[in-house]
């Protein structure tokens, strides 16, 4: 990563100055950051803080208003096509209807081919694939199950899989930990975390709730009302940088190895990390 | 042999032109839309398949009217509807009930027009059930030719963007983010099930098309997992269907009250109704069974919802 916002090579996505406004709204404000290769990222924001418009713009599916998405380093010709082979995407949770006759492993089949015409012929090679995806993901079990008849853990992690058989260089997930239990979210957050240090596959991860992130976070890109700052978390989850981004006095606190991101007297700010916020963490620390 | 079958095939069955063009174009049409059909219920769009079997009424009694027969009639009205249709935005969840029910009005409306002058003009009411209600055994030998040209284009369409569509019926978002043209794909979607509710409409009627489309598509999708076989049970339920009905009717003709066979659509939809109460039966047995049982099928808790 270089500061000034010129590419590095090594850098698989680099967000230049990126703004958005739809009719007349500021979604995105000059967001700018770089992704190494391998890198986990989280993306936290409070809800409506563009961390979805953010993923539309990565994957070409929203138009930016000024700024530009460069990937795997300088611009390519080809750039839109080979954008959609190189970024695996795992769309906000939705959960599959029970009707659709789709086992969890013709879903992770699709992840190889669904943009292919014609119907797939059954080949030795594409199941032994098949079946190394779903053991990665530690899905073997249900594989033969209905999707729409799997727990949202289990859908989320053959989405994973789906999105993981194309060998993607970058993994987008919209708020994969959103309605999971704790045991759950933190099983997917291992896996992420596995899958990104042995298949040097970069993940950007967008959650509402810092902390889950925490242990396994590389950078972190904290967004609020459309502007975003990055770098380590050391960097960023402090309370001089948040104050800032939100334009006003927020106090970061550090409990029991978790972090509560609290808003300073008399404010009403929606803030990440919110879920853990008691009034009385008198007591606590306070970094800065 | 004719003796042991005479109590299920009446005499003559199997030497009638008729029956062996219904039996033909029953099958071919079972199979068009059975393929067609499981994406219609996996995209929940059978509200555009009933909207061809109304929109057809107007194309095919125009077809009479025009003396090009009544599969041309569907066909051009089935398509300029599809057209309609995408125009205002139906496959797009916002507004298109609303849209629907506009374009459908103004086809019922055209249909009472033309159905009105053909039966002042002719004095018989002929064109009006063979258009709603079908005749299978009054398919003439001239028009399989346009039969045979038409299921091959849907099933070309249908193979060929097979993959593409499945996962966009399964989630758009998935598909769009992979590079796939999410909209084309639903356009041609909709061509092919124009092209289907045509034909299902010459053989049982514009009204029970959808039943056709629908019916046996819904039926396996209880029975099946996977995609592949899904499509090859919805056609082979469809086939069952319609040949079942073709030899029902035929037989009765001996039914009270004599001398005239009862409809052929009659059969096929009570078939089609039936098999899907019955395609119920494995999965209300797997459930009570689990209800009995929970620990022998861990994998069978239901989706969480969100």
């Amino acid at each position: 990563m270089s500061s000034d916002g010129t590419p590095a090579s090594r850098d698989i996505l680099t967000v230049q100055g990126v703004s958005v406004r739809l009719s007349g709204r500021t979604i995105l404000d000059r967001v700018s950051f770089q992704i190494a290769p391998g890198e986990f990222t989280g993306l936290i924001g409070s809800n409506g803080a563009g961390k979805t418009t953010l993923f539309r713009v990565i994957l070409g599916l929203q138009a930016t208003s000024t700024g530009r998405v460069l990937f795997g380093g300088p611009a390519h010709p080809r750039e839109h096509a080979r954008r959609h082979r190189q970024i695996g995407y795992v769309p906000q949770k939705f959960l599959f209807d029970p009707d659709v006759p789709l086992r969890a492993r013709d879903l992770v089949g699709l992840g190889i081919d669904a943009h292919r015409l014609g119907v797939p012929r059954p080949a030795r090679a594409r199941r032994a694939l098949v079946e190394e995806m779903l053991h990665a993901v530690d899905a073997t079990r249900f594989a033969d199950t209905r999707v729409g008849k799997l727990s949202g853990g289990e859908q989320q992690r053959i989405l994973i899989a789906h999105a993981l058989i194309a060998r993607p260089r970058l993994l987008l997930l919209d708020e994969p930990l959103a309605n999971l239990d704790l045991g759950s979210a933190h099983e997917v957050v291992a896996l992420l975390a596995r899958i990104a240090r042995e298949q040097e596959i970069a993940v950007l991860i967008s959650a509402h709730e810092i902390n889950p992130l925490l242990p396994v976070m590389d950078r972190i890109v904290y967004l609020a009302a459309g502007r975003a700052v990055s770098g380590s978390t050391e960097e960023v989850v402090r309370a001089d940088v948040l104050s800032e981004l939100y334009g006003h006095h927020v106090d970061v606190l550090h409990v029991h190895g978790r972090v509560l991101i609290v808003a300073g007297a008399g404010e009403d700010t929606d803030l990440a990390g919110h879920e853990g916020v008691f009034p009385g963490a008198g007591g606590a620390g306070v970094l800065s | 042999m004719s003796h042991f079958l005479s109590p299920i095939f009446a005499s003559g069955f199997f030497e009638s032109e008729a029956v062996h063009i219904a039996l033909a174009v029953g099958a071919l049409v079972a199979v068009v839309t059975g393929v067609v059909g499981v994406f219609t219920v996996m995209r929940g769009q059978s509200f555009a398949g009933e909207a061809f079997g109304d929109l057809g009424t107007a194309g095919g009694s125009g077809g009479y009217l025009i003396s090009v027969g009544p599969l041309w009639g569907f066909v051009l009205g089935n398509v300029i509807s599809a057209g309609a249709m995408e125009a205002i935005g139906v496959q797009r969840a916002r507004g298109r009930d609303l849209a629907t029910g506009i374009v459908l009005g103004a086809g019922i409306g055209l249909a009472a027009l033309f159905l009105h002058l053909y039966t002042t003009e002719h004095s018989t009411t002929g064109a009006t059930v063979t258009i709603l209600f079908g005749s299978v055994f009054a398919i003439s030998s001239t028009t399989i030719p346009l039969i045979l040209l038409l299921s091959a284009i849907v099933l070309a369409i249908m193979l060929t963007i097979y993959r593409p569509l499945l996962l966009s019926s399964v989630n758009a978002e998935l598909a769009s983010a992979r590079g796939i043209p999410v909209r084309l794909i639903g356009v041609l979607y909709l061509l092919a099930l124009a092209l289907a509710a045509a034909l299902a409409a010459i053989t049982i009627g514009t009204i029970l098309s959808t039943a056709l489309i629908v019916g046996p598509a819904a039926s396996a999708l209880r029975l099946t997992r996977r995609p592949l076989t899904a499509l090859l049970t919805a056609a082979g339920i469809g086939i069952g269907a319609l040949w079942l009905g073709i030899v029902l009717a035929y037989d009765s003709f001996h039914w009270p009250p004599h001398g005239t066979i009862w409809p052929v659509s009659f059969f096929v939809v009570t078939l089609v109704f039936i098999t899907y109460l019955l395609s119920g039966l494995p999965e209300a047995r797997r459930r009570r069974r689990a209800d009995r049982n929970p620990s022998a099928s861990p994998l069978a808790q239901p989706a969480t919802p969100s």
